[in-house]
């Protein structure tokens, strides 16, 4: 498999450490992200998984646990000129386009404030070039630059919101719910664009979504997050051929599908936490079954899990 | 079957600073005792205007009745006065919002924003009125309802809340019961428990649905029929399978090949070109032609009217009229019109 880009280990995000309303957020999740890949992130609201974009990229300080970014630690100590190195190469698209865009900057300002902060245009008319190749990138025209957010549509916004995360070429994005907010036949237009982009650019991707069939489509692996951990990680046609974790099917089986024939016959499972039977103190980890396909399980179920893997 | 609702000619226009905005232009459908409609579209497709104008929900000073009736029960709800129709409202048609987070009063314990409509639509006492709330918390599948009537919505998860903003709509037995994108806001999860709980619901005591959202997964779930809109129009409108599997706008062909299906090999998504028609100006013809690859010389120029596919099934496509050139609709539209008996693409028996 090609080269590791980014390693997040035991990464643990807790709020109101020791009161009596701490949350854990994301509570000890491991994975690595490949370069040039797409690792989509599922799971409902309030499971983790866009705190866990947000610590990945230093938004928030981790409680304990480790982001390393080729090598490097992203939570250690840094310089400021450290910071900014490292701000240049990771990026974030945020879910809302409407709330993520300053009302009182103007187009070219938004777009061009990564530009100032690394020093990048030598002059104006640079500067100005730079804005106006970007906003074709994502599709929109130079006449654009001078507007104000509120001017644009909600997908139109989301291009910039692009723009914006593209402005300082950066290797690795996190998009955060990036299409959740726009209507169906925009969200084609932002994902087919997303896609072109990474395939030009090289880019990495983290795409956090819960709408699981547009993270089917453009992930190469997914994850699934339940209750501030990771409960399966696999390839992403794996992962919906055979999903192994009873939280997975249960989510698989809930997505409705544009099929009126498939949901007049579609079965829903659910899911219990309560089922697995753990006992007190048993080892449940990640596990891998099959190649590259892991689980959340106890050594109990890894056995079952695998001798039901080889029989498929 | 028994008509409940009848739109006719419906026009609606907005009185803004930029001039005259037609969010509505010329709708027609009828509503049916007991079935779901689903209306699907874009933002901007008047939708929910849609849906307001029956409710009577939209601002009076901009908001402006061009033409057409809303007919029923024998009366015209366009005509209605504020006092009539507070009649009507949340006792014969009960709306569902889009935002549990938003539409409950965050300063009232749940229970008085369920008896609200008893007390105020039939001639209950208070005691009588918190058994039915109870009732009603206990019908939507609210664990230990008598504790509940004292919560706020804060104490409430999302899908809590649109399980109680649901107990309150059905309060009245509405005969009518518009739900506007009411599980848009939801996980996968919560939202199938909201759809099967509706449907089980709509079994119990008979309601008519509208249902409105741009998922096309949740219509194919809770539709009987489904009518499909863009720039202020319905552009076809059939039963769930004929929209499904023998589209025939090619909007709605747009619509249904933009989703990614779960099997479907990693070739590009398509996505439908440019964005929706300025309703300031509305465009002469067919109002989708200028985002079409199937688009006429005649779609520029005059407003297809209805063509009639079926029984049931009808669009507003110049693509069906006797003279028009034959096209081939998308690759994944060919394959669910496969399934079709009727379609031209039809394969024999289905699978």
């Amino acid at each position: 498999m090609a080269e590791k880009l980014l390693e997040i280990k035991n990464l643990k995000q807790h709020f109101n450490v020791g009161k009596a309303n701490e949350v854990r957020a994301v509570d000890d999740i491991s994975f690595d992200i490949y370069r040039g890949e797409t690792l989509g992130l599922v799971g409902e609201s309030g499971c983790g998984k866009s705190t866990t974009g947000r610590s990945i990229i230093r938004l928030y300080d981790a409680t304990s646990g480790d982001v390393f970014f080729e090598g490097e630690n992203v939570h250690g100590k840094k310089s400021k000129k450290d910071l900014k190195k490292f701000n240049r190469r990771m990026q974030m698209i945020f879910q809302d386009p409407y709330a993520s865009l300053n009302p009182r900057m103007k187009v070219m300002d938004i777009v061009a404030e990564g530009i100032d902060i690394h020093g990048l245009a030598k002059n104006q008319a640079e500067r100005k070039k730079m804005v106006f190749d970007l906003l074709e990138t994502v599709g929109l025209n130079k006449e654009h630059a001078n507007r104000y957010p509120h001017e644009f549509s909600g997908g139109q916004r989301q291009r910039l919101g692009i723009a914006r995360a593209l402005a300082v070429d950066p290797e690795f994005i996190i998009a955060d719910e990036p299409i959740s907010a726009l209507d169906v036949s925009i969200q084609a237009q932002v994902v087919n664009l997303l896609k072109e982009l990474q395939e030009e650019k090289g880019l990495t991707y983290l795409f956090i979504a819960h709408d699981l069939s547009m993270v089917k489509y453009i992930s190469d692996r997914i994850g699934v997050m339940y209750f501030g951990k990771l409960v399966e990680l696999a390839p992403a046609d794996e992962l919906y051929r055979n999903p192994m974790h009873p939280y997975t099917q249960s989510l698989l089986s809930a997505i409705p599908l544009p099929d009126p024939d498939y949901e007049r016959n579609r079965v829903r499972k659910s899911y219990d936490p309560a089922s697995h039977n753990y006992t007190e103190g048993e080892d449940v980890r990640m596990r891998e079954i099959t190649p590259g396909h892991f689980v959340q399980c106890s050594e109990r179920e890894f056995e079952s899990l695998k001798t039901a893997a080889a029989h498929i | 079957m028994e008509k409940i609702l009848q739109v006719k000619d419906l026009e609606l226009s907005f009185n803004t600073f930029a001039g005259e905005v037609k969010a509505i232009r010329g709708v027609n459908f009828d509503l049916y005792k007991g079935e779901t409609l689903a209306i699907v579209g874009e933002s901007g497709s008047g939708k929910s205007v849609t849906t307001k104008s029956i409710m009577r929900l939209l601002p009076e000073h901009s908001a402006e009745f061009k033409n057409g009736e809303i007919l029923f029960g024998g009366r015209d709800l366009t005509k209605l006065s504020d006092k009539e129709m507070q009649k009507i409202r949340g006792k014969e048609i009960a709306m569902i919002f889009q935002d549990p987070m938003t539409s409950l009063n965050p300063t009232m314990p749940i229970g008085r924003q369920l008896t609200e409509p008893l007390l105020k639509h039939q001639k209950i006492s208070k005691a009588e009125a918190k058994k039915v709330a109870i009732d009603l918390l206990r019908l939507v599948g609210m664990p230990k309802p008598e504790l509940r009537m004292k919560q706020y919505p804060h104490q409430f998860s999302g899908g809590q809340r649109q399980r109680i903003v649901i107990a309150i709509s059905l309060a009245c037995n509405p005969q009518i019961l518009i739900a506007d994108e009411p599980t848009t806001a939801l996980d996968v999860t919560i939202q199938a428990q909201i759809l099967e709980l509706m449907k089980d619901l709509q079994k119990k005591i008979d309601t008519s649905i509208i249902f409105i959202t741009h998922d096309l997964g949740v219509v194919a779930n809770v539709a009987d029929r489904v009518a499909v809109m863009y720039g202020g129009k319905i552009v076809e409108i059939g039963t769930v399978d004929e929209i499904f599997y023998n589209p025939q706008h090619p909007y709605t062909w747009g619509l249904l090949s933009s989703m990614p299906s779960l099997d479907a090999a990693d070739e590009k998504l398509y996505a439908i070109p440019g964005t929706p028609p300025d309703l300031l100006s509305p465009p002469k013809g067919d109002a989708f032609a200028l985002r079409s690859e199937y688009a006429l010389q005649i779609d520029m120029e005059q407003n297809p009217p209805f063509f009639k596919v079926s029984e049931t099934h009808y669009a507003a496509t110049w693509l069906l009229h006797p003279d028009a050139p034959r096209v081939e609709p998308p690759a994944t539209v060919i394959e669910r019109m496969k399934k079709f008996p009727g379609s031209r693409y039809y394969e024999g028996s289905r699978v």
